[in-house]
């Protein structure tokens, strides 16, 4: 069910500022895909365009083509609703709903999609959810508490937990780890090296040791100055990216050169 | 520890700080001297209406018979317009702040906000006026065809001048204070929340339940406790509109209806002598009580549900 995401030419505006320009790249299935580069690249914005997230803020518009397993995503007859239930997506600070149990939280897409879920069957997306997630041994005594509780790693867990009780296709993570101990940074790692058998992962990330640990390809992102748009310099396999990269900005910056 | 930082801070700032933070003292004790004075002011000229007879009180026998449908009324009216008024006021500010483009809702702000400042005896006027003659049709119908609902058993009052004609009157008055309070506090929803919702796919109705209205709900109380508080003591608005008679009856399209405290009070003030001022005082006095009570009621209710969250 994993699919591959096939971009060409992706110009991403807010408003009349041009933020991303001419993007082309290739998002194989059932592999970890890293997004690289300087604060205010893109990065999030590239993301975002990935599942119509982009679009919710005002003015916000997208130019180009984003095919997934051969539907375009952007055609007019295409509803970003469904777009957003098959690529899901993890955010840089974790978001779970404050007034929402964990059992809940974990539920809440499902709900979105068939408001008619069984209790055995519901109880069954929790655990398989949360254990996916590496969040299960911690919070299986207290499942009716608010998820709002948690440590924050735990809490960012949890939203990965309730991003894939939905069994998404694509999973988009922005620097999930960001906010995060090395414990839990490498507690998420872990879940991304198990989930890339089933999902098709992208994750944005500042940290290099990250990208190489986790990831099989690696896009970084650029930009040529203050108001200029965010371009893709190179996708590579990550180990090339970070032994033999193509462009020398990406040796540059890889090898703290930058600037 | 603490005297060094006393040493470590400039005099100047220090008394800066102490000023405002007896100003601000000063600023709470007004408020509450004023409440007590308001309230000894009501008890003591209320008292002497306790003992008095039905002379002094339109025919009823006792303090308590004579207010007892006063404070029906208000209460009847107070509940029916919040009924009226709070879900239009989410509907609007929720266009407001979540559907309509930016320069329409600007302007759809405006004109809610315009509505709060026109005079209550021109919304009396109206609703005597203009509004209930144009709704008596409507009662008409109502009691030809839902009559078996106590609300609408009829008669239908040919003038329309009825307490749900006042109740509505009182709904659009409370719409612009519930509608600014509740706008704000959904746009002040955290965008991370909205973007949970919409991430996992869900439609924007689908993310203002999930989102909006869990951070808004007790906002949404307060907004509607505040409605509810000048539903309560509105005066020249149902004075003028309704046509009372002082009964107690949950019919709300006939001719005969029960009246508000308030509204009573202003219709009889100028004629009463003796005694009977100090009957409205005391009806004033219920009148107090009842909001300070409604207010705690709800403001309960909400502390309640939100710890059990
Ligand atoms: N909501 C917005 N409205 C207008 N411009 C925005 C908005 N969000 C981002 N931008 C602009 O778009 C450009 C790209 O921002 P983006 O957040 O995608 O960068 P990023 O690569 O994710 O940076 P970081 O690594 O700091 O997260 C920046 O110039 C930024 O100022
Ligand atoms: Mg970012």
């Amino acid at each position: 069910m994993a699919k591959s995401i096939d971009i060409s030419d992706l110009n991403i505006y807010y408003g009349d500022f041009l933020a991303v320009e001419g993007v082309s790249l290739s998002i194989p299935a059932r592999s970890v895909t890293a997004f690289i580069g300087p604060s205010g690249c893109g990065k999030s914005t590239f993301l975002r365009s990935l599942n119509r997230m982009h679009e919710v803020i005002p003015g916000a518009r997208v130019e180009g083509k984003v095919v997934v397993d051969g539907q375009s995503l952007y055609d007019p007859s295409v509803d970003p609703v469904e777009v957003r239930r098959m690529i899901g997506m993890v955010f840089q600070r974790p978001n779970p709903f404050p007034t929402m149990s964990i059992y809940e939280n974990v539920l809440a897409g499902l709900r979105l999609n068939n408001k008619r879920l069984g209790r055995a069957e519901a109880d069954a997306v929790v655990e398989k959810s949360l254990r996916s997630a590496n969040l299960w041994e911690e919070v299986k005594d207290r499942l009716g508490k608010p998820g709002m509780g948690l440590s924050g790693g735990q809490q960012q867990r949890l939203c990965i937990a309730r991003a894939i009780a939905v069994e998404p296709q694509v999973l988009l993570m922005d620097e999930p780890c960001s906010a995060l101990d090395p414990i839990s940074t490498s507690a998420i790692e872990d879940l991304i090296h198990e989930l890339k058998t089933e999902y098709t992962i992208v994750i944005v990330t500042h940290n290099m040791q990250q990208a190489a640990r986790v990831s099989e390809d690696t896009a970084f992102f650029n930009i040529a100055g203050a108001n200029k748009p965010g371009k893709l310099i190179e996708m590579n396999p990550t180990k090339k990216i970070f032994s033999v990269p193509d462009e020398p900005a990406t040796e540059a910056y890889i090898s703290g050169r930058f600037g | 520890m603490s005297t060094i930082e006393a040493k470590a801070g400039s005099p100047k700032r220090r008394l800066g700080d102490l000023v405002f933070a007896n100003l601000t003292r000063a600023a709470g004790l007004t408020i509450l001297l004023a409440l007590a004075g308001v309230a000894v002011f009501l008890t003591i000229e209320g008292i002497p209406a306790f003992t008095a007879g039905p002379e002094d009180l339109k025919g009823a026998s006792s303090f308590v018979v004579y207010v007892w449908p006063l404070l029906f009324g208000t209460l009847l009216a107070a509940a029916l317009a919040l009924a009226i008024a709070v879900p239009l006021a989410i509907g609007v500010a929720l266009t407001v702040s979540h559907y309509a483009p930016r320069r329409i809702a600007t302007l759809i702000g405006y004109l809610i906000d315009l509505l709060a400042a026109v005079p209550s005896v021109v919304y009396g006027l109206w609703g005597g006026l203009f509004l209930g003659p144009k709704l008596v049709p409507l009662y008409e119908w109502l009691a030809d065809h839902l009559s078996f609902i106590p609300f609408f058993a009829g008669p239908a009052s040919t003038t329309g001048r009825t307490i749900l004609t006042a109740s509505i009157v009182l709904a659009i008055m409370v719409l612009p204070i519930v509608t600014a309070i509740s706008r704000e506090i959904f746009a002040q929803t955290p965008r991370l929340n909205e973007e949970a919702a919409l991430a996992l796919g869900a439609t924007r109705w689908e993310m203002i339940r999930l989102s909006v209205f869990p951070y808004a709900r007790s906002g949404i109380v307060s907004a509607a406790m505040l409605g509810l508080g000048r539903a309560l003591g509105e005066t020249m608005a149902v004075a003028m509109v309704l046509s009372a008679s002082g009964v107690v009856t949950f019919n709300l399209i006939s001719s005969t209806n029960p009246s508000t405290i308030a509204a009573n009070i202003a219709l009889t003030f100028a004629d009463a002598t003796g005694i009977q001022v100090n009957a409205l005082i005391a009806s004033g006095l219920v009148l107090f009580v009842i909001t300070f009570v409604v207010n705690f009621a709800a403001r309960w209710i909400v502390s309640r549900s939100e710890v059990s969250v």
